[in-house]
């Protein structure tokens, strides 16, 4: 059951997409990651982005996070113009209001959990105190250990507090629960779900894990780099809800 | 501290031991800089004040005899600032306990006060008491090499007459930094002295009382020395003077000031090699770093640090590894800087040292690392920002391999999988393969350049004296003699065989080129001092004309067959044209042959000769220098090993103790270099190998396949290095000035063999350090994370 949840209601979009393509090249053929996105992102939102692999949600995410820029197309963030945005001004918007979580997490080996939010913080216009940021995922006890001293899903978690220690207005994560089990990837969503209901912060999540889809308000499905459909949740599941 | 700030520590701290052989590396290259230019300074600097403060002369000249009265008509010529007149006077000295001839010079000293010109710094003992007959002062060599101390006593023979001196002071003196014999260009402690003496009681001795026969002035600042001369020359000729020479002839300091251009010539080589190599590998290894830092760079900017930001942080990892080796550098070339130069001082009796560090050397050597290290930092960094970080986050997407020219003509079959991953690696990334190889080679090079030396001065001594000269002593009168007098020679009991010789001092000049030296002349018919041509073998003298050394031949630019013009310095002065009919191949010294009766008839003289040389049993050794000593004709007896071993004393330690150092820098730099190969091949590819760990590869398979290629890659760059090592030495050859003796090309098997050795124990080593790191791969790890 699909339906499109466009009205008038509707506050203004943080990011609007209209006919997004990407094209790369890779030696000698062309992928064609993304062939032509309309999309709307409303403020708050959790949205989850659903997709197998390949079917373009990273490149989406990246394009949405000033990672990367379309081939053709537009993208906005609130007013700025992404897809012609010079790369300082690209590096402004992710300095000051994107959060990033990787998949594999790319934490900072030589720095512990605290420092590895510093490092994020120190150069944020308005950041929450990095303790504050790792209490928020339940570390508080841990943020003297340095990477390789914690788990996989205490590193992910110390990935997400990093992400939101800047108070961003987006959260982009990009299949947070990839590289955890089951048990370790709720606790995950736990947190990214705390931070878009008590931050308000606009989440997205790509995953291709069609269970997640449950906690998101809508569902953006993604194959062969187009949008085949969108749903809303009419109530979101709380992660530990989910298991797969 | 910034965070930021903190991961460069830590990451120092972690990489700790590549950094600490980058460090190495350009710590090396830095203090091998500073150490060269501050000891070439200090010589400099030191002899200058020594010059200056001894008021070392601007003009020398001698004549037979002339009056006292005469000293103030030298005094009032335009521009003479201080004269000295003196009696200079040849002798023979017996020191007890030693057997061998020695001879001497004396030189006057005022009996009343100092000398004006060449003053003497006194390290022990009095000054002469003019009262007293028989007290000298000796030149600190000579005393030092026979133990003489003031109050000691020594036997003198002038004009003939037996004296016993008594030592009343050591001295030093500009005059005689080299105390080299008149007519010889290598020093020789032991068996020539320089004494200095009241002028009353030289002058009684040597039969010069209230004259003079050696003059030596200072020229006032600004003055025209060539004008000082001719007016000397007009002044003195009705003297027998007519060979005023300025300072530049003068054989303490022309040796000196060879010994000074060669060192210059050498730090500058070598210093400039040393950091040009040092900067290179800082590139190499520093954009190899950061591309092993890809993923991370990526990381900082999704986080919104600035390309910038980035850009500043990788360069404060290289300026402090930059900033640490300079330090390091620096002191440690200061230091040994200093030591060099206490070394050379040493060597040279200097009485003092002047250090003093020009900030422009450390400017320079600062402003050469850090552009070098910089522009790897920059470029680098560039090309890591450059990649949008999505795409750098993105596991590379597997490298391109395809079959290389090993395999296309059919060889690998002769090669394991593990070999043909090998040759396929070095195959796709043939640009880093290369910069890998040629840093290698580099390192192997530079022990080349620093150790050939050695065997190109022992080639040297060997032809020289081994094919050329090979008269077991050489004998020299005090005047030319008839021939006569060399039958005498041949009939002293031991002497087996002798061949003579005539020797006169000279101008040579080619239209405005000219050079003062002296032509030797031998029989036809010789067997103990051969002149070889430039295949090493021995060639005839001709009948007319001369034969003159290829370098003599360069400087007067004079090619075989051309003519010069001859200006003979001794008895009635004839000039004459002479052709030169060959050149010839000679290591030591500057001078031309002749054909004797050839210069007999040149000299308008009889058959005289100036000497002989003998070949002499040596059971007889003994017998015969005491008779040759007793013989009046006889002014001096010098034998063949006494001079090679003089030489390698002075002219080659000179070398040799500036290539220890250097050879010492040379293996920090090669060991730097290759364990730096080894470790970035290591952090490159150790995801792979790890992963190669998890399919069931044994640990000593992936070693293979790591260390392989590192040891194929430094098989293929000794002999690259060797190469270099070659060029960079003939480079060197070239850019050395010669005047004294001319470094032949000649590298022993050895000495490449020696460099190949270093490089392989470091390879050998490095590999060591690889392999216990290898067998510690985290293989969880690999799996966990991506690529």
């Amino acid at each position: 059951m699909n339906t499109r949840t466009a009205t008038s209601t509707k506050p203004k979009p943080v990011f609007q997409t209209r006919g997004l393509t990407k094209t790369y090249v890779m030696g000698e053929v062309k992928v064609h990651a993304l062939r032509g996105i309309d999309s709307e992102l409303y403020p708050g939102e959790l949205v989850v982005l659903l997709g197998a692999s390949g079917s373009g949600k990273s490149t989406y995410l990246n394009i949405l996070g000033g990672l990367d820029q379309p081939t053709t197309g537009d993208v906005y963030y609130r007013d700025h113009d992404l897809a012609n945005a010079i790369e300082a001004e690209l590096t402004h918007y992710r300095r000051y209001h994107v959060g990033f979580v990787f998949q594999f997490y790319n934490l900072i080996p030589s720095l512990t959990a605290l420092e590895n939010i510093s490092i994020v913080t120190e150069i944020a216009s308005n950041p929450m105190k990095p303790e504050e940021a790792l209490k928020l995922v339940g570390l508080a006890n841990r943020m003297n250990h340095f990477p390789s001293e914690l788990s996989g899903g205490e590193q992910q978690r110390v990935a997400i507090a990093r992400a939101i220690a800047k108070n961003p207005t987006v959260l982009l994560c990009d299949e947070p629960t990839g590289a955890l089990d089951s048990e370790t990837g709720v606790i995950v969503l736990e947190a990214i779900e705390r931070i878009n209901k008590e931050l308000g912060t606009t989440t997205v999540v790509i995953t291709h894990n069609a269970a997640i889809a449950g906690m998101a308000d809508r569902v953006i499905h993604l194959s062969d780099g187009l949008v085949s459909s969108v749903e809303s949740n009419e109530t979101r599941m709380s992660p530990n809800e989910i298991t797969w | 501290m910034k965070t930021i700030n903190i991961k460069l520590f830590r990451d120092l701290k972690s990489s700790w031991g590549q950094v600490l052989a980058i460090l190495l590396v350009v710590a090396a290259g830095v203090s091998t800089f500073v150490m060269s230019l501050t000891t070439h300074d200090a010589l400099v600097l030191t002899r200058d004040a020594y010059y200056r403060d001894y008021r070392f002369a601007d003009v020398f000249t001698t004549v037979n005899r002339a009056p006292e009265s005469l000293r103030s008509r030298i005094e009032e010529i335009d521009g003479v600032d201080k004269v000295e007149t003196r009696v200079v006077a040849p002798v023979k000295l017996a020191v007890a306990n030693f057997t061998d001839p020695i001879i001497g010079q004396v030189v006057s000293v005022p009996d009343h006060g100092e000398p004006l010109v060449n003053r003497l710094h006194l390290l022990k003992g009095r000054y002469i008491d003019p009262e007293r007959d028989d007290e000298v002062i000796l030149n600190e060599v000579f005393a030092t090499a026979h133990n003489l101390n003031p109050g000691d006593s020594l036997e003198m023979i002038i004009k003939g007459h037996l004296q016993r001196l008594t030592i009343v002071g050591v001295a030093l003196s500009p005059e005689f930094i080299y105390q080299v014999a008149p007519g010889s260009i290598m020093p020789d402690y032991k068996r020539f002295g320089v004494l200095w003496m009241a002028r009353s009681v030289l002058g009684k001795a040597f039969e010069m009382d209230k004259a003079f026969n050696d003059v030596v002035l200072t020229a006032q600042n600004g003055a025209n020395i060539q004008d000082i001369i001719q007016r000397l020359n007009l002044l003195l000729e009705p003297y027998g003077g007519k060979d005023a020479r300025e300072r530049h002839w003068q054989m303490s300091h022309r040796i000196f000031q060879s010994d000074i251009d060669q060192l210059k010539q050498m730090a500058t080589m070598f210093s400039s090699i040393f950091l040009g190599i040092a900067a290179f590998l800082l590139n190499v290894v520093v954009s190899r770093m950061i591309n092993t830092q890809r993923e991370l760079i990526a990381a900082l900017k999704a986080f919104g640090y600035s390309n910038i930001e980035v850009g500043l942080h990788y360069l404060g990892y290289v300026a402090f590894i930059v900033i640490a080796g300079l330090l390091i550098g620096t002191t440690a070339g200061i230091w040994l800087g200093h030591g060099l130069s206490e070394v050379y001082s040493t060597f040279y009796r200097l009485p003092y040292l002047e250090y003093e560090l020009r900030p422009e050397i450390i400017a320079l050597a600062c402003t050469i690392t850090f552009l070098a290290a910089g522009i790897g930092t920059v470029f680098s960094v560039n090309r890591a920002v450059k990649l949008p970080p999505a795409e750098a986050m993105q596991p590379e997407p597997p490298a391109k391999y395809s079959k290389g020219i090993v395999e296309e003509i059919g060889l690998t079959r002769f090669f394991s999988q593990s070999s043909r991953m090998i040759i396929r690696h070095i195959e796709r990334k043939p640009v880093k393969a290369s910069m890998s190889i040629i840093g290698i080679a580099l390192a192997c090079a530079i022990m080349v350049v620093g150790t050939f030396f050695k065997d190109a001065i022992e080639f040297m001594v060997d032809i020289e004296f081994g094919l050329a000269q090979r008269q077991d002593i050489t004998v020299s009168f005090i005047e030319p003699t008839s021939f006569k007098a060399f039958y005498e020679l041949l009939h002293i009991p031991g002497v087996e065989y002798g061949e003579v010789y005539r020797s006169v001092p000279v101008r040579l000049r080619n239209q405005h080129l000219s050079y003062l030296t002296s032509i030797n002349a031998y029989d036809k018919q010789r067997d103990l001092y051969r002149s070889l041509n430039t295949q090493h073998i021995p060639i005839d003298m001709p009948e007319d004309g001369l034969l003159m050394s290829e370098y003599l031949g360069n400087l007067l630019k004079v090619k075989e067959g051309d003519k010069i013009i001859v200006e003979v310095l001794e008895g009635n002065r004839p000039v004459k044209q002479e052709r030169v009919v060959s050149l010839v191949s000679q290591y030591l010294g500057v001078a031309a042959y002749m054909d004797r009766q050839a210069l007999n008839r040149l000299m308008q003289e009889g058959d005289a000769i100036s000497g002989a040389y003998l070949k002499i049993d040596p059971r007889y050794e003994n017998e015969i220098y005491n008779t040759l000593k007793n013989m009046p004709q006889v002014a001096n007896t010098v034998a063949r090993k006494n001079v090679i071993s003089a030489f390698y004393e002075t002219s080659a330690e000179f070398v040799y103790i500036f290539i220890g150092f250097i050879t010492i820098l040379a293996g920090i730099i090669t060991f730097g270099v290759v364990y730096n190969a080894a470790r970035i091949a290591l952090s490159e590819r150790s995801r792979e190998l790890a992963s190669m760990r998890v399919l069931g590869f044994t640990r000593g398979e992936i070693s293979y396949i790591l260390l392989g290629e590192l040891g194929l890659l430094t098989l293929l760059a000794i002999p690259l290095g060797l190469v270099f090592g070659r060029v960079l030495s003939w480079y060197m050859i070239l850019k050395i000035p010669q005047e004294i003796f001319r470094v032949p090309l000649i590298i022993e098997p050895s000495t490449y063999a020696t460099a190949a050795m270093v490089v392989i124990i470091a390879s050998i080593l490095s590999s060591l350090v690889v392999r216990s790191k290898l067998d510690h791969l985290d293989l969880i790890a690999v799996l966990k994370t991506k690529e």
